[in-house]
């Protein structure tokens, strides 16, 4: 895969990054660079090795479906840069 | 009396005897940050005094005794900010578990905290947006990182103990370079319930403290499952402190021949060395062995870390916490421009560098080609100290490559500073826990770390090991002059 100012402008928008004509420059070099330097595990055969996500022999943890408690509202919205009527205030998503 | 230059297992003693009260502990490393700090940089927010925090000793095993905490571990009410502008003003409603265990076992929780790579992004605290810390042994360089506040403050004798968080030697090379002692613990050992995620299938907390003992005493207090985290493991919590026999007659010790060769720095080579030689005359016995993927590991841990990195940090987008960007337009803003904006201002370099890496990894056409092949490779480097770990005790390398390099030298070249974690990469992907220990100086004085690597829940073993090293030579009494 080539690294290309036009991939990289790409990734930028799904990661819902603003990046400047500044950053996309040297974002598109260092980040080819990276990835010229990962391709490296191109060298090793993995056909029939299985992948490992994390290294417990632990799948799915269950635990009873009881209601507990939760932290009071007023206090999870201190931290919020706007709320409005007890909830998360957001720009217009539909113009 | 200079409270601040001891360690926690000697103030304890004093506070129980009521020859120390905690408010006087406080006042000393209060003062000492006050000297020092404007040099070394280590805390963030921090002015004039140790405000908010609350020196009430309570009960327990860790009764008055201050910890100072890594920006990315959330504290009830005392600013907890990743050293991000995007987590400005953050104030978790909620205590992390080991924040809360400290509380119960008598601890003081510093209200200001310290220094870190954004995010724990970094390998020399520069990363952050209050500006780097600088390495008490030589204030030109850095002090490594992520964890280069807790380690640089621990080392200055600015702190007592210190939590510091791990995801691919974010403890053990700052821990390392300051001259300190730094423990990852095994992953699932810790709860990270209250730790800002970074990569959830590598991070773990550990301690970062002044000699072995004091690290011992911290994870008796901290290790252990927890209802709120489903991948901390139900393993009993030994004492860890009964495992700091001083005898380590026997041992088999495996000193990997792929982690001794180009690039290493030869004063590095030779002091590790030395090393070796002193836990042989305590009487273990060692090898040679293979880990022959290791060369794989930095590459294997750039597309994991920031795979799961670019999702993690998905969660901060100006909505529910810290900082938003407000509209740079007349019209204002839609949403989708409010979380561009929000992210590409208050995000630095290196986060914006690791989300874009990390979706690419995960995205549609390059998912297979190496994310998938990332975890292959993973496994085979996890089967490579499997294999070891059935013949020998233990696993000896250098902490890393070079003592403390310059402020700025590897600052424009992220490639370069990715490598400089080449030792310690490996133990987080494979999940096992290893302890860093100081080992000696160079001429320049600077210090060198001896990592000592075991098996899954193995932690008496390293803490044996690291202490029976220890207290046969007098490198964790130097300090540095500040």
């Amino acid at each position: 895969m080539a690294i290309t100012k036009q991939s990289i402008e790409y990734v930028a928008h799904l990661s819902r990054i603003d990046l400047s004509p500044e950053e996309l420059e040297k974002f598109s070099g260092q980040l080819a660079q990276i990835v010229a330097f990962i391709d490296k595990l191109k060298q090793l055969d993995v056909e029939h090795v299985s992948p490992t996500s994390h290294i417990l022999p632990i799948q799915n943890v269950l635990r009873q479906d009881v209601p507990g408690q939760s932290l009071p509202v007023a206090q999870v919205l201190a931290d919020a840069p706007k709320q409005q009527d007890n909830l998360f205030a957001v720009p217009k998503i539909i113009d | 009396m200079e409270f601040h230059t001891l360690t926690a297992h000697e103030l304890l003693p004093l506070i129980k005897d009521g020859k120390a009260e905690p408010l006087q502990v406080l006042r000393s490393l209060e003062k000492r940050i006050r000297g020092v700090d404007p040099r070394v940089k280590a805390y963030v927010r921090f002015h004039e005094s140790l405000e908010h925090t609350e020196a009430k000793a309570g009960e327990g095993v860790l009764a008055g005794i201050p910890v100072t905490v890594k920006d990315i571990i959330c504290t009830r009410d005392f600013n907890t900010e990743c050293c991000s502008r995007i987590l400005e003003g953050f104030r978790p409603p909620y205590d992390a578990t080991v924040i809360r265990k400290l509380k119960e076992a008598g601890a003081i929780i510093l209200g200001t905290k310290v220094n870190m790579d954004e995010f724990a992004f970094g390998s020399s605290t520069e990363n952050s947006r209050f500006g780097p810390t600088h390495n008490p042994w030589d204030l030109a360089r850095v002090p490594g990182g992520s964890s280069g506040g807790s380690s640089a403050a621990v080392a200055a004798d600015e702190a007592i103990i210190s939590l510091g968080t791990d995801t691919g030697g974010s403890i053990r090379q700052p821990a390392s370079f300051c001259g300190v002692v730094g423990l990852k613990p095994t992953y699932g050992r810790v709860s990270r319930y209250g730790l800002i995620a970074f990569a959830s299938s590598l991070d773990q907390i550990g301690p970062i403290t002044k000699d072995v003992r004091d690290c011992a005493l911290l994870m008796n207090t901290i290790s252990g499952y927890d209802p709120h985290d489903s991948t901390s493991v139900d393993e009993p919590v030994p004492d860890y402190t009964a495992a700091l026999t001083g005898d380590i007659k026997g041992l088999k010790i495996g000193i990997p021949d792929e982690y001794f060769v180009e690039g290493m720095d030869p004063e590095v080579k030779a002091i590790v060395g030395e090393a070796i030689q002193q836990l042989k005359k305590l009487g273990a016995t060692h090898t040679p062995v293979s880990l022959p993927h290791t060369e794989y590991a930095v590459p294997v841990y750039y597309i994991i870390a920031t795979a799961e990195a670019s999702s993690n940090l998905a969660r901060f987008d100006g909505v529910q916490y810290g900082w938003r960007a407000e509209a740079v337009k007349a019209r204002g803003q839609n949403l989708i421009e409010m979380y561009s904006q929000t992210r590409g201002q208050a995000f630095g370099d290196e986060v914006k560098r690791r989300i874009i890496l990390g979706t690419f990894a995960l995205s549609h056409g390059y998912y297979d080609a190496y994310y998938l092949r990332a975890l292959k490779v993973r496994t085979l480097i996890k089967n490579d100290f499997d294999a070891v770990f059935k013949q020998f005790d233990c696993i000896v390398t250098p902490t890393s490559p070079t003592p403390a390099f310059r402020i700025g030298e590897k600052a424009a070249d992220p490639l370069q500073m990715y490598l400089s974690d080449i030792y310690t990469i490996s133990v987080n992907l494979a999940g096992i826990p290893a302890i860093s220990v100081p080992c000696g100086f160079t001429r320049n004085g600077l210090p060198v770390g001896l990592q000592i690597l075991a098996k899954p829940f193995a932690e008496e073993t390293l803490l044996r090991v690291a202490h029976a090293y220890e207290q046969s030579t007098a490198w964790h009494t130097m300090k540095p002059k500040l």
